[in-house]
């Protein structure tokens, strides 16, 4: 029942920043399209919803949003140069890289953030293996790999999400 | 003749790079790829043109556009991969 | 002319992802150039709008829109790449390493 209530309130306040205005008409429209909301999605919601109360999560969101577009600013001027260079220096292969973290949430966000970062893409993720294409395997060590791939975030992720 | 129009003008001419994938593209998969970055791209365009006439609702129209280029290419992987939608 | 600066680095990084787009040899790799060079563009597009505006409607609408591109660029890239590899694409003949495939098949 609290993760229903939890939903409803950030779809009504995700409407009411989409359309900015505090008239009746659209907070009844709000209600309605949030309520709809809620019935149709509330059970794939996460199950611990007290975890949006604890500020100290936010405080490592922030941390981790800087983190993550230096990153991500990187990745662009690497993907820029490899596609520039004439003879473009690219070496692609799909690895296995070990996962730390345990909840769906938090394997979500890190999938994503992979993503978006140098030269990766998340494909799959069985068990505690994820798969992940990269457009440059630089090295043959698992150990090392992994580390490159996932190791810049985990930390961050685990203090957000788990 | 304004700085900002020429922008306008080449992030609408980038749409043909993913036209020509869309229209060259030797396997399903690069089509779709090609369909998805041109979403991405309109939000630009859409983004871009509301500076340029100062008119704010093409910003809601580039966020329902690319929620909806979203859905049609998750559709169309999950039929890729050969899989029921409800799965 | 700050949020002018921003705009023309962002339609820059589209050229660049469009680019990568044309030239990379298979599917694989075009989503990997296109997915995050254009992502991050267009982030810069709307971070110059926000920053013309401020935050009044317009401003606001273009700062949401960074989290929603964000979540759809890179599930439709995770769900594009899936796709196309049990759809059977083959990698590129550059490719060196296939972790993947033991796995597919089993």
């Amino acid at each position: 029942m609290k993760r229903y209530l939890a939903l409803f309130i950030i779809t009504l306040l995700f409407w009411l920043l989409i359309t900015l205005s505090l008239s009746l008409a659209n907070i009844i429209t709000g209600i309605a399209a949030a309520g709809v909301t809620t019935l149709l999605f509330g059970r794939y919601f996460v199950r611990k919803v007290g975890k949006f109360l604890e500020p100290r999560r936010y405080a490592w969101l922030l941390a981790y949003i800087f983190v993550f577009l230096w990153e991500c600013i990187k990745a662009n001027f690497d993907v820029a140069y490899r596609v520039l260079h004439p003879a473009m220096p690219i070496k692609p292969g799909i690895v296995r890289v070990q996962l730390g973290i345990q909840s769906d949430l938090a394997r979500t966000m890190l999938a994503n953030s992979i993503t978006m970062t140098p030269g990766t893409i998340a494909v799959d993720v069985v068990g505690d293996v994820m798969y992940v294409h990269w457009i440059y395997v630089s090295s043959e060590d698992p150990e090392v790999y992994s580390r490159k791939v996932s190791g810049r975030f985990e930390k961050y992720i685990e203090k957000i999400f788990e | 003749m304004d700085f900002l129009h020429i922008l306008l003008y080449i992030q609408i001419g980038l749409s043909v790079f993913c036209l020509y994938r869309i229209i060259r593209g030797p396997s399903i998969a690069d089509r779709m790829v090609g369909i998805d970055i041109f979403g991405i791209l309109v939000v630009g365009i859409c983004a871009i043109l509301a500076v340029v006439t100062g008119r704010t609702f093409l910003i809601d129209i580039g966020i329902a556009w690319v929620i909806l280029s979203f859905i049609g290419t998750l559709t169309l992987a999950k039929y890729i991969s050969g899989k029921k939608l409800n799965e | 002319m700050a949020s002018t600066i921003l705009i023309a680095i962002g339609v820059l990084f589209n050229l660049f992802g469009c680019i990568g787009l044309i030239r990379l040899p298979d599917v694989y790799n075009r989503l990997q150039s296109a997915t995050k060079t254009v992502t991050l563009g267009t982030w810069s597009i709307l971070i110059g709008v926000l920053v013309r505006y401020g935050f009044i409607d317009i401003g606001v609408k273009a700062l949401i829109a960074i989290p929603i591109l964000f979540f759809v660029a890179t599930v439709s890239a995770h769900a594009l790449v899936r796709g196309s590899y049990i759809f059977g694409i083959p990698l590129g003949k550059k490719s060196v390493k296939d972790d993947y495939k033991e796995q597919y098949e089993k």
